[in-house]
């Protein structure tokens, strides 16, 4: 057989078997058979050595011809396998990305209308340089009454269904607070004693300009009143703060608060104990639909009670009512959250059912800040 | 309180609408509840003719009646009044037609006894005109088929409710309330003759002696009486019944229908005895435990601070208050002693809330009746008794003194502009306090003004621009922005609200959903949470399960884990960051975050899901669910104590307490403990935390916000790992102390990455296994000195836990 034809027969049979290599083994082992030690490329090509010059001049370059040649077909045969193996483990690896996810933690906890609400109030009158303000839940008599001008036996106290606590030895007698204006008398209070825990705001010298929004508890439950519910009150104690003043504060609030370019108050003249003049506040509002829309309408809806900070509860704080003037005012945080987002029943507020806490509250990181939008 | 615009209009001389009084209502401070035009809802009712009346075939006392109703047909109608018969005019009302004095709206189709029945003759009953349920209402043979009867009978009336504030007891009568409509502008003020009444001879009662030693409390101030001879009583005629009707009080007599209208119309309660009732002398004095029969048909007890009037017999009416059954006046009275008398009012309040008892004498007189109307008050009744009921007036028999407070305030104009902002001439100033009744003196800049008898509470400068503003109305008064301030705002918050502000959030962000629950919860729940005391208890709770004010969050979070359980929700996280109380002092509140997770609701979510198995929660999820708290508030778990002391609402070994040396707790967390989850109805697991914010430290007050230099090595960590088996007992805390203790400068962290029990590692033995980094800092670490740490390592962890290296 002449070595042409053997060149023949290797090539083809070689090419045959290479591109019958179904995985790198088997390529390999054609490898092996072929240009290893004892291949059958590397066979003929040790035949050269026993050639005679002018034989090896012609058959040399035809032997690694065919070794180059083989080699070739093997590495891209390699490479068409390797190509192969990583789309076969892609294929393999290939998962259905339209599986629901588990819904990520902070996509499930939601804040409560009440926090939510009393962060808004307090984005808002931060910018108006007010700061926030507390006291105890279980007040004495004192502060939630008699420091606020309502006499003992009058009338007026009758206007809250107040909640008392037992007697206790030590004779002082306590209620829980039914309203947040204690806060006020203890803000205002001349007094340089500490108060008894951190929480409770200590003592303030005009000017002052707070927010005290908390629990208060009155003996009261129907649709729309629960034992227990959220007040923020304001105070502004200067030497010039007057009713213009507080009409002008209000009515910013709301506008902030409602996220409306405009709102129209009524001021009414009425009557609490701790203010003089006092008014009670209707906003303007439309109440055809089943949802209540501020800012617009021909409506009026009571919103809050205000007024001037009586002198008699001035005096009591020790501060000089000719010297010292300034105006409080009080709103329900529940109230103007279900105004706001149109949550039609208190009751609800303190259920803790999932489904209520879900549909109505507010994502972790909704911040209500003014920069960013008060609720998103 | 409820007044028709006829009433109104007795005492206030306008041309204004009920629109506009309405308003100006509101707007001076005497709030419109509603304005009801009074025929409103019988709007539907009409005239019509019975044509014909025949007995019913299977009834004794029913009419079947053929009535014309102005409709063209004749309507079949069964009724069963004894005075139906044919030709007699009536009240008819159709079927869908509401019946007030039967609340209900009368049906379509309706068969009585076989007889089909479209609609209903009415009584003076079932339209609330009357008690009178005797019989169909008989009309004149005049009155026009198919006409409305409100239109017919002139029941068109507009009547105002309003809403009256504590401090206005002058206005508790239509005439006061005329009277600051005048001073608003809104017409004249019809003055009332209350001009003394000639007496006929002397009064059988002599003027009643007040029967108080020095140190009683005395409810009676002046007591003006009036012996009225040889009256006529009964029915009172129809324009005052219908007016008493009109605001929803019921007509009696002539003498007590005119005690109610000089009540409601002047604000000045009366009361009426039967004269021939009276046993004896009548006198003053205070109850001594008698029972008294009182008019509203109730016995009450009354006690020493109470003043009654009394005759031999005993109390005839408590003072203020309410009368008694046994000298009322009825049909049959014919001598009357008529009281009007003034007290005090905050006795009467006291005594009013004693007994409980809500009459409109006690409305009115514990919020100040004008002094200056006692004598005239009781002239007005007389006249209008002799003028209704004829017969004579004796002498008035008249006892005590009126209490006059004749505030005179120093009034500075310059206030109102102070208070308010509002600029009023102070031309404008005197007409409005004139008008409403102060005798303004002086034209200076501060004026002396005299406060009316009828505004007691009236007493200083501010009340008096109150007067000014209401009448100038507050709408008018100029905004003016709040000055701003004049640097950037300070610190809102305080370090609480902050801590409260982040607990919220960082929860939130856990997938815990925030409640708010009560404040107070049941005895047996706050007893089981470490509450329960009496200092916490509430003395008129609403409910018996809100009497305790809550020592702790757990029970109204798993209570609320509960209601959402029974409603088919049985994996929920809920969370809450509110006050709790451990007693009534201020420093007893302390705010709580709390939260439980029940089921499967962990940090990954509740329920089952195609990327692994619904696993139900476990102490573990309260620990980090409480790490995580710390760490939003700045506090890392692993640098305070975490010690297996259980709360006592825990699972005694599925529960921790977190705290901070030996006297601050932080926090506890745990599974509940099934004995208390049985006992509080919830199916476990659950797994709770609370934490007390207000027990973490203080921020230090820094100068400087700098942090420490941070060192940067350019070596390579090297970590070994180790497994020790020891006994089952021993912490995992001291396992990591005594390993990290074992070269501080070399090691920087060490781990837990296996902890298991089995057979092969022996009854009662665990095998722990460790990995140990160690970060060199200013060269690569050669193996001796790697093998130097390790068998210090090995060394302090074999020593502290007494178990030994596995090999």
């Amino acid at each position: 057989m002449s070595l042409q034809t053997q060149i023949e027969i290797l090539r083809s049979e070689l090419s045959t078997a290479i591109a019958a290599s179904d995985s790198e083994a088997a390529l390999d082992a054609v490898r092996v058979s072929a240009l290893g030690k004892k291949g059958s490329v590397s066979a003929l090509l040790a035949t050269l050595g026993s050639m005679a010059p002018e034989d090896r001049k012609s058959a040399g370059p035809a032997i690694n011809g065919l070794k180059n040649e083989v080699a070739a077909l093997i590495e891209t045969r390699s490479e068409a396998l390797k190509g192969a193996a990583l789309e076969a483990r892609l294929k393999a690896e290939t998962v259905d990305v339209t599986l629901p996810l588990k819904p990520a933690p902070t996509a499930r906890g939601r804040i409560h209308p009440i926090s939510q609400t009393i962060d808004e109030i307090t984005a808002i009158f931060s910018d108006m340089g007010f700061s926030i303000a507390e006291g105890p839940d279980i007040e004495t008599d004192y502060f939630n009454f008699t420091a606020l001008n309502f006499p003992e036996g009058h009338p007026a106290r009758e206007m809250h269904d107040t909640f008392f606590m037992k007697p206790g030895p030590d004779g002082v007698k306590k209620v829980l607070r039914t309203h947040t204006s204690p806060v006020q008398v203890r803000v205002m209070q001349k007094t340089n004693e500490k108060p008894a825990a951190s929480y409770i705001t200590p003592a303030m010298d005009p000017p002052i300009r707070v927010v005290m929004p908390g629990r208060t508890y009155r003996n009261d439950s129907d649709q729309t009143h629960t034992p227990m519910f959220h007040q923020v009150e304001g105070l502004v104690i200067d030497k010039n703060s007057h009713i213009g003043q507080l009409r002008w504060v209000l009515e910013e609030f709301l506008k902030a608060f409602f996220e409306v370019p405009s709102v129209t108050l009524r001021f009414r003249p009425s009557f609490f104990p701790f203010t003089e003049p006092s008014m009670e506040v209707d906003v303007q509002c439309d109440r055809s639909g089943s949802e209540v829309k501020i800012g617009e309408g021909k409506d009026w809806l009571e919103i809050l009670g205000c007024g001037m900070v009586h002198p008699n509860v001035i005096r009591n704080a020790g501060l000089d009512p000719d010297v010292y003037q300034g105006f409080a005012w009080g709103i329900g945080i529940d109230r103007i959250a279900m105004l706001k987002y149109g949550m039609p029943d208190l009751r609800a507020f303190f259920d803790a059912d999932q489904r209520w806490l879900d549909h109505y509250g507010f994502r972790p990181l909704d911040l209500p800040t003014l920069f960013g939008g008060l609720s998103s | 309180m409820k007044f028709t615009l006829d009433w109104l209009k007795e005492h206030l001389e306008t041309t204004a609408s009920a629109e506009e009084i309405s308003k100006a209502l509101t707007m001076i401070g005497l709030e419109v509840e509603g304005v009801e035009s009074q025929g409103a809802r019988l709007e539907k009712f009409v005239v019509a003719h019975v044509v014909s009346a025949e007995p019913h075939p299977n009834s004794d006392h029913l009419n079947v009646c053929k009535v014309d109703a102005g409709t063209g047909e004749m309507i079949d109608v069964v009724c069963g009044a004894p005075n139906c018969r044919t030709g007699l005019k009536s009240v008819f009302a159709f079927p869908g037609t509401y019946i007030p004095g039967k609340d209900f709206e009368l049906k379509a189709g309706v068969v009585i006894r076989g007889t089909p029945s479209n609609g209903m003759l009415c009584s003076a009953a079932e339209l609330e005109l009357s008690e009178d349920h005797d019989g169909i209402i008989e009309l004149p043979g005049d009155a026009p088929v198919g006409e409305k009867y409100v239109d017919y009978a002139g029941i068109n009336g507009v009547v105002f409710d309003i809403s009256i504030t504590p401090n206005r007891g002058d206005a508790t009568g239509v005439y006061g309330v005329a009277r600051d409509l005048a001073a608003f502008g809104l017409g004249t003020l019809k003055k009332t003759d209350f001009s003394p009444v000639a007496s006929t001879g002397k009064s059988p009662i002599a003027p009643l002696p007040h029967q108080f030693s020095a140190d009683e409390p005395k409810a009676i101030r002046k007591f003006a009486g009036r012996y009225l001879k040889g009256i006529k009583n009964g029915p009172s005629p129809d324009w005052l019944q219908a007016r008493l009707r009109a605001v929803g009080l019921r007509p009696i007599n002539t003498v007590v229908d005119i005690t109610n209208l000089v009540s409601l119309g002047w604000g000045r309660p009366l009361h009426a005895y039967d004269a021939d009732k009276v046993e004896g002398e009548m006198v003053l004095r205070n109850a001594r435990g008698e029972a008294f029969d009182a008019l509203d048909n109730k016995i009450y007890t009354l006690d020493q601070s109470m003043t009654v009037i009394a005759d031999d017999k005993g109390p005839l009416c408590l003072g203020g208050i309410m009368g008694g059954i046994r000298s009322g006046v009825t049909d049959e009275t014919t001598n009357v002693f008529m009281e009007c008398a003034s007290w005090d009012p905050d006795l009467i309040a006291q005594t009013g809330r004693k007994t409980g008892i809500v009459s409109d004498a006690r409305y009115r007189l514990e919020r100040n009746v004008d002094p200056a109307l006692t004598e005239p008050g009781m002239e007005l009744a007389t006249r209008l008794v002799l003028e209704l009921c004829g017969g004579e007036a004796m002498e008035p028999a008249i006892s005590g003194e009126d209490v006059f407070p004749n505030t005179v305030v120093e009034f500075p104009l310059s206030e109102v502009k102070r208070l308010t902002g509002l600029s009023v001439e102070p031309s404008e100033i005197d007409a409005i306090l004139g008008h409403l009744g102060f005798a303004v003196e002086g034209s200076g800049p501060t004026r002396s003004v005299k406060v009316p008898s009828w505004r007691p509470d009236v007493t200083q400068k501010a009340d008096l621009v109150e007067e000014v503003m209401r009448m100038v109305g507050v709408d008018n008064v100029p905004k003016e922005p709040l000055p701003r301030l004049n640097h950037v705002a300070p610190l809102m918050l305080t370090t609480i609200q902050n801590r409260r502000r982040l607990a919220r959030r960082a929860l939130a962000a856990r997938g815990l959903d925030e409640a708010v629950t009560w404040s107070f919860i049941s005895n047996a729940e706050a007893t089981r949470f470490g509450g329960g005391t009496e200092d916490r208890q509430l003395a008129n709770a609403i409910a018996s399960d809100m009497t305790d004010m809550r020592p702790s969050l757990l029970p109204g979070l798993i209570a609320g884990a509960r209601r959402n359980a029974n409603r088919g929700f049985a994996d929920v996280a809920l969370f809450e960051v509110g006050q709790i109380f451990l007693s009534d002092k201020p420093e007893g509140q302390h705010t709580y975050a709390s939260g439980v997770r029940t089921g499967t609701a962990g940090l990954n979510g509740a329920g089952r899901h195609w990327s692994g198995k619904a696993q139900a929660v476990t102490v573990w999820d309260a620990k980090a669910d409480l790490a995580a708290v710390l760490d939003a508030l700045g506090v890392d778990i692993e640098k305070v104590q975490v010690l297996p002391e259980a709360a006592a609402w825990s699972h005694p070994g599925r529960g921790g307490r977190v705290a901070l040396g030996p006297k601050v707790t932080l926090g506890w967390f745990g599974e509940l403990h099934p004995a208390l989850a049985a006992e509080l109805d919830i199916e476990g697991p659950v797994a709770a935390f609370e934490i007390d914010l207000d027990a973490l430290p203080e921020p230090r007050k820094k100068a400087t916000r700098t942090k420490p230099a941070i060192e940067l090595s350019q070596f390579q960590p090297v970590s070994r790992d180790f497994a020790f088996v020891m006994d089952r007992g021993v912490s995992a805390a001291s396992i990591l102390k005594a390993a990290r203790g074992a070269d501080k400068g070399l090691i920087k962290d060490v781990g837990i990455f296996d902890v298991f029990e089995g057979a092969h590692v022996g009854e009662g033995k665990k095998s722990v296994a460790i990995e140990v980094t160690l970060q060199p800092k200013d060269r690569t670490l050669t193996d001796e000195e790697i093998d130097k740490v390790s068998a210090a390592v090995v060394a302090a962890v074999t020593k502290t836990t007494g178990g030994d290296l596995r090999k």
